[in-house]
């Protein structure tokens, strides 16, 4: 049942950038967290990630992955996070964004940290890119000398 | 039989102080740290996070390190570690046809879109021993060589295949797949629970029930459809937010073989398939899941048992995991006084006999 | 989401659940004991011993049924959010939660298999007083007899004797909770 390929809405996109974020970069971004009530304490957890058999038939169990979560409020404004590892401020951090993401503010934080991520992730994954494809094998046809 | 025996609290602390000390070894060498582990071992980490059954890179290399380069003692320190996590649930199937490919091969077509990428293999290496990587102060290499790249998606090779019904299909589902974590795995097992078995299994274990595939028992004719190495985003579905999001990215490898199929009473002759998927870079391990997937779906595909142990589901799934293996084995090494005794006791008075029988006879 | 469900739960999850979770070991080690449990404040009609019983056993793997007026949009949203645990039907539930006269019959709830005794439900039963007195309890974790205050007896003597299969009790009031086995002989005051 992946929501993937269907379109996300904006909060799903930020969510998810947010969660994939190095936490240290997203430190250096937001260093500072306006006050917050906390919901649920940030919590280490496992996730079982699912596989298909043959990529894409009946779902599989692949194996766990850590995940930390959060819960908390900020003024009026409730916000979650689920992030990948056991990064307690990651996802403290993450959640108060997804917070401020909704709220008057949210032009400022869209700015000063998720068009910075989304950027960062952008070069990250065209290097990759660029390197795989620079292992791509060019296939030529070696032609053998019968017919002159 | 054990018996509980006391007194070697203090030889059990010193031992420990000792290999504390071994662990660290000459303090005169500089330490390493866990991101030199993560970063410079990082196939030992693959193995760790995919053995061990949770994908967490820095974990997997403190578990290296602690156990001291044994990668099973590190699998079993993972294994425990994760039994003290909450399960907050499971996520969505990840999508390997969004994967952001670093490497993909293909042995059944030269030409296929998408294209052969060779990625940061060992292949194409002359396996010989590289001595300058033991000279000090190694300069770090230049950055690899870059080409223009498509960031669109690479189609599953059997995708192609599937298009003129060459190749029998995996239709998509959304059953709850059973988990071997959490209830006791029960034989027989569905191809899913197989394939959870398999992926945490011993990679020496399922290496060699798969090549004994290749020499010829139950032998399946595999190729490698394709093999694919990179990162796919993981989402979940978020029950107090009502939709899902991602949490996010692992990277993976991905082996589908393609075998020869002669066709049964139901179905025509088409080529089916055997499926591998493994955390991390691990493509010895995931070429060889998929042979012996393939090897264990003899029945469903109405083929002969012959007999061949990468056949028989109880000798693949009952021995493949290298932790409960290991539990078995050593701990036979711990004091068993009061059954070797009881043995002794046995021996002696059966010599006793023998000897009064002969010495009757005589 | 109701906002009210994201409140009420463990603020210091690790500590609190041990706490709670040693409580509900004693009080179905010893049946007819009353032992204190907090940490947990959901809304109501869910009793706070109720609340730290599912806070500290259930989550996405045990399914959880809520019986009668428990089966609210509050308690719906506060279930999901702070223990994850699939609500369903009274067949398909590890547990189940309401008062005595809501999940009845009871016989719909699991008692597990020959095999695996285990896979038996597990009945949270709120009750509005709890009190050392009532039906007589015999039986493993009791060393004479024990008395608790129990909705009824019959119910209880059906499940004993389906024993080692049966599901099993606690009674939450208030702060406070007692349990019930399925290895407990329970006779009629």
């Amino acid at each position: 049942m992946s929501e993937h390929s269907l379109p996300q809405t904006p909060r799903q996109i930020w969510m998810g950038l947010l969660a994939r974020a190095p936490a240290a970069r997203l430190a250096e971004l937001c260093p500072d967290l306006p006050p917050h009530e906390v919901l649920r304490a940030p919590e280490v957890g496992a996730v079982m990630v699912e596989g298909r058999i043959g990529g894409t038939g009946q779902p599989f169990n692949l194996g766990e992955m850590t995940v930390t979560r959060c819960a908390l409020r900020v003024g009026s404004l409730v916000g979650h996070a689920y992030v990948q590892g056991r990064d307690k401020d990651h996802a403290r951090r993450a959640a108060v964004l997804d917070a401020l993401l909704q709220g008057d503010q949210a032009a400022r934080y869209r700015r000063q940290v998720l068009d910075v991520l989304q950027a960062e992730e952008t070069t990250a994954r065209a290097t990759r890119a660029a390197k795989a494809a620079a292992t791509k094998v060019e296939f030529f046809t070696l032609v053998r000398g019968d017919d002159q | 039989m054990y018996v509980a025996v006391k007194g070697g609290e203090r030889a059990i602390e010193n031992a420990h102080a000792w290999l504390a000390e071994e662990r660290r070894g000459d303090p005169g060498i500089a330490e390493m740290s866990i991101a030199q582990i993560r970063a410079q071992l990082a196939l030992a980490v693959n193995r760790v996070m995919a053995e061990g059954s949770l994908y967490d890179p820095d974990l997997a290399a403190l578990a290296i390190k602690q156990a001291r380069g044994d990668l099973i003692e590190a699998v079993f320190l993972i294994r425990a570690y994760r039994t003290t996590l909450p399960r907050l649930g499971s996520s969505c199937p990840i999508e390997t046809a969004q994967m952001a490919v670093i490497r993909r091969i293909s042995a059944t077509y030269k030409d296929l879109p998408g294209g052969q990428v060779l990625g940061p293999t060992f292949d194409y290496t002359h396996r010989l021993l590289d001595f300058k990587l033991a000279a000090e102060g190694e300069m770090p290499p230049p950055p690899a060589p870059t080409a223009p790249a498509s960031c669109e998606d690479v189609p599953h090779v059997t995708a192609m295949l599937n298009r003129d019904g060459m190749i029998q299909t995996e239709l998509r589902g959304t059953a709850t797949p059973p988990d071997l974590t959490r209830t006791p795995m029960e034989l027989p097992a569905n191809r899913a629970l197989r394939l959870q078995a398999i992926t945490r299994g011993d990679e020496g274990f399922i290496l060699s029930m798969a090549y004994s595939t290749q020499r010829g028992y139950g032998r399946t004719h595999a190729f490698v459809g394709e093999l694919r190495i990179g990162t796919v985003a993981v989402a979940m579905e978020i029950a107090e937010l009502g939709f899902a999001v991602d949490i996010g990215a692992i990277e993976v490898t991905e082996c589908e073989t393609v075998n020869q199929f002669t066709g049964s009473k139901t179905e025509p002759p088409q080529f089916t398939r055997g499926y591998g998927l493994v955390f991390g870079q691990t493509e010895r391990k995931a070429i060889a899941m998929s042979l012996v997937d393939r090897a264990l779906r003899w029945r469903e595909l109405g083929e002969d048992f012959v007999g061949a142990p990468a056949q028989d589901e109880e000798f693949v799934l009952m021995h493949a995991d290298n932790v409960q293996a290991t539990g078995f084995l050593e701990h036979i090494k711990l004091p068993h006084y009061v059954d070797f005794q009881a043995e002794l006791e046995l021996v002696r008075r059966l010599r006793a006999e023998a000897l009064a029988t002969q010495e009757a006879a005589e | 989401m109701n906002p009210a469900a994201l409140e009420g739960g463990f603020t210091n999850a690790a500590v609190q659940s041990a706490q709670a979770f040693r409580a509900a070991l004693e009080a179905m080690a010893r049946p007819g004991t009353l032992q204190p449990i907090t940490g947990a404040a959901p809304p109501a009609p869910m009793s706070p011993a109720a609340g730290a019983l599912l806070l500290t056993l259930c989550d996405s793997t045990t399914p959880v049924h809520l019986a009668g007026a428990h089966d609210c949009a509050a308690l719906r949203d506060w279930v999901t959010f702070h223990c994850g645990a699939p609500l369903v039907g009274a067949r398909d539930a590890s547990f189940a939660l309401g008062t005595w006269e809501a999940p009845q019959p009871v016989d719909r709830f699991a008692i597990g298999l020959p095999d695996y005794p285990d896979r038996a439900a597990t009945l949270i039963v709120e009750t509005t007083a709890l009190g050392q007195t009532g039906a007589r309890l015999r039986g493993p974790g009791i060393q004479t007899t024990a008395a608790l205050s129990l909705p009824e007896s019959a119910a209880f003597q059906a499940n004993h004797a389906l024993f080692p299969l049966g599901f099993d009790c606690f009674f939450a009031c208030e702060g406070q909770i007692a349990a019930l086995p399925r290895s407990t002989i329970v006779e009629a005051a």
